[in-house]
């Protein structure tokens, strides 16, 4: 045992591995089985040994052309393929393409009777046939212990298995060896003590009438592997681990905003809704409005073009289409574009694992960028709270790893507290809306407020909304002495706001009116006062007229009496200006 | 085939009750070819001359080991008188093999696993 603890801890990177095509199963095991080496599957009866042998079987063959032997302990080879066919595993056509190849061996006790020594040659023999007519890779040994019921030689078994386990190692073919397990050990004969290389234990529980399986990986030597217990479901396309493993806070993180589908909602978070791949809780009492904000968010979301996943927990796909209806939300046509895909189950008829399963699986099919769950709390009937609260991170985790913006609706019970959510999943979301109803002056209104909205600066007041025929409506915000007023007390206080600003308004027009008399008044008086003005100039213009004539006359006469008295030569040009003529003068 | 009735316990004395036998080996082992041995000297003494012994090596014809679900080996197969009859090992238990061919009637005590 030292030794595989050894192993266990250096971690071979170049470990080869078979990978099992099986749903989840080759995530949490790093790849798929140790390849060439023998794997040990164990668990209950009824817990889906055969069936995870078989499709480890099936998968090789058709996925990854490795064919494969099925050594049946229990079932003949008909039996067999009549039990996988409702997986859609055609056993016939493979053994026809040579990909597989049943044998079935029979041990019955009262037809054979033991005398001295023998060994498992012959069993051998038929492995070896089998392996080297198809050339396998792959082998299965459908509960080998069947063998310890059938011969009573204990060690003689014991040694030949051991012989066994080490020849399908030198055969270098993967095998898948499975065993039922017993009072308090993995198997009833300590199988798990020949195969050491990789050990998975099935587990089929029933808690509170809801049938579980999961999965576990017990050992797997030389390879780092997830230590915890997996659900899984057995449906019509084969077995399904879900992959919890993947997950973690490794998520990116977008920056892309979508929009609530609410225009002022968007406000609210900062002017541009949702993060894209964030998850928003929307929790509030019953009859609150949780659905139709989800609408609104769906339509939204379909009318970008993208698809979008419902969950419906409670009412039916037609249900919630005539509800949305009446407040203006047609959701049919987008469910014809094939964009918006409801998924109604009441959320008892399965248990925890299983939606998780259903969810894991309708999302990977449809692929969607939206998912609304409405509402999340009525998982907490299926599973104790804290099985929901597990589930619901994982769902979480998930929906985040897949870039997928989900919107959980949760009902707040009368009397719990307002800022609680039955799954407490508050941690775990983005943004949380809360809506409440608020009772005052005897009536009851709708509120909303944003909780927390991680990364965006976000609204903090408490908004009034109403359901209209054009959907939610966010009203203004009136604040009164008591905090946000709503309904009767909002309207009176509009009333009473449209009152006042009526009267400021007929206040404003009276200003009005009388600034243009005014206006008016001072233009007339300005046009008297140009026109007095310009009567002035008139008059000074020609005052100044006259005295230029004037002095013009004077010069002409003193030149001309210059001339007279030939005191001086005269001037070619006269001179323009009275300024120029003294010029000649002073040059004299 | 030398049909030679002697003092036999059941239907001794019919015409030709045939015993056909048919021994599974792989290879010749120890085992298998004391189980051999042990039975050739088991018919001649109790069936002589009704017998025939089929051997069948399953190192050279592997595909038989699947027709009469061979698991251990040696194994011996009794196809005839019906029904069908399977004993494993190399047949050292002499009153064991006579019990499991059905030459002797069940002993009172037959506690499995207490002999080994």
């Amino acid at each position: 045992m030292t030794q595989i603890d050894h192993q266990q801890t250096s971690n071979n990177p170049g470990f080869a591995k078979a990978p099992t095509g099986i749903q989840g199963l080759d995530e949490i095991t790093g790849g798929g089985l140790p390849r060439g080496r023998p794997t040990l599957v164990c668990g209950g009866a009824g817990c889906g040994k055969t069936l995870l042998a078989m499709e480890f079987l099936v998968r090789g063959a058709t996925q990854f052309g490795e064919p494969g032997v099925f050594m049946s302990f229990e079932e003949s080879a008909t039996e067999l393929t009549q039990n996988v066919r409702s997986l859609g595993f055609d056993l016939d056509d493979l053994v026809q393409k040579k990909m597989l190849a049943i044998d079935f061996v029979r041990v019955e006790r009262n037809e054979i009777e033991e005398t001295g020594e023998y060994d498992l040659e012959g069993l051998f023999v038929r492995l070896n046939f089998a392996i080297d007519s198809i050339g396998a890779k792959r082998v299965v040994l459908d509960t080998i212990e069947t063998l310890f019921g059938g011969l009573s030689n204990v060690s003689i078994l014991r040694g030949e298995l051991r012989r066994l386990f080490r020849w399908l190692k030198d055969k270098g073919v993967t095998a898948v060896i499975t065993g039922e397990s017993g009072d308090g050990a993995l198997t009833r004969h300590s199988l798990e003590e020949y195969v050491s290389d990789c050990v998975i234990v099935l587990d089929h529980r029933v808690t509170e009438q809801m049938s579980t399986r999961r999965l576990r990986i017990v050992k797997y030597r030389g390879t780092s592997h997830e230590t915890n217990e997996y659900p899984f479901l057995i449906d019509a396309d084969g077995i399904s681990v879900l992959p919890v493993t993947s997950l973690g806070l490794q998520h990116t993180a977008s920056t892309t905003r979508i929009s609530s589908g609410i225009p002022r909602l968007d406000a609210m978070l900062g002017g541009d809704g949702y993060f894209r791949g964030s998850t928003v809780l929307m929790s509030g009492t019953a009859g609150s409005g949780k659905s139709s904000i989800a609408a609104h968010f769906v339509a939204a979301a379909c009318q970008r073009g993208e698809r979008c996943l419902y969950f419906a927990f409670e009412e039916s796909p037609g249900q919630i289409l005539r509800n949305m209806r009446s407040i203006g939300i047609d959701l049919e046509p987008w469910m014809q574009q094939g964009l918006l895909h409801f998924h109604a189950s009441r959320a008892a008829i399965h248990g925890l694992e299983m939606h998780l399963a259903t969810i894991h699986k309708l999302v990977r099919k449809f692929q969607p960028r939206v998912v609304v769950m409405d509402p999340v709390g009525s998982l907490t009937s299926v599973g104790t709270s804290q099985d929901a609260n597990v589930m619901l991170t994982r769902l979480i985790d998930f929906l985040k790893m897949q870039g997928i913006t989900a919107m959980l609706t949760s009902l707040t019970s009368g009397d719990a507290a307002l800022e609680q959510t039955s799954t407490n999943v508050s941690m775990l979301v983005d943004t949380w809306l809360l809506l409440r109803d608020l009772e005052l002056d005897g009536e009851r209104n709708r509120v909303m407020y944003v909780l927390k909205s991680r990364g965006m600066a976000h609204s903090n007041q408490l908004r009034e909304f109403l359901l209209t025929d054009q959907g939610v409506e966010l009203q203004n915000v009136y604040l009164g002495a008591e905090g946000v007023l709503t309904g009767s007390a909002r309207q009176t206080r509009e009333a009473t706001e449209k009152a006042a600003r009526l009267l400021r308004h007929q206040e404003v027009e009276a200003k009005q009116r009388e600034r243009v008399l005014k206006r008016e008044a001072q233009e007339a008086r300005i046009i008297a006062l140009q026109k007095e003005f310009e009567a002035e100039e008139e008059v000074a213009k020609r005052d100044i007229d006259q005295e230029q004539s004037r002095e013009e006359t004077n010069r002409q006469d003193r030149d001309r009496m210059g001339i007279s008295r030939q005191g001086d030569k005269v001037l070619k040009e006269a001179e323009p200006s009275a300024r120029s003529h003294e010029t000649p003068r002073s040059r004299k | 085939m030398k049909p030679l009735g002697r003092e036999e316990p059941a239907g001794a004395n019919a015409a030709t009750p045939t015993w056909q036998l048919r021994l599974y080996i792989a290879g010749q082992t120890p085992k298998s070819i004391a189980a051999f041995a042990n039975l050739t000297r088991l018919c001649e003494e109790h069936l002589p001359g009704r017998y025939s012994i089929e051997v069948i090596d399953l190192m050279l014809h592997p595909q038989l080991a699947a027709g009469d679900q061979i698991v251990a080996i040696p194994t011996l197969v009794r196809k005839l008188p019906e029904p069908l009859r399977r004993i494993v090992g190399d047949l050292s238990n002499t009153e064991r093999t006579l019990v499991g061919l059905q030459l002797r009637s069940t002993p009172a005590s037959r506690e499995q696993g207490g002999i080994w």
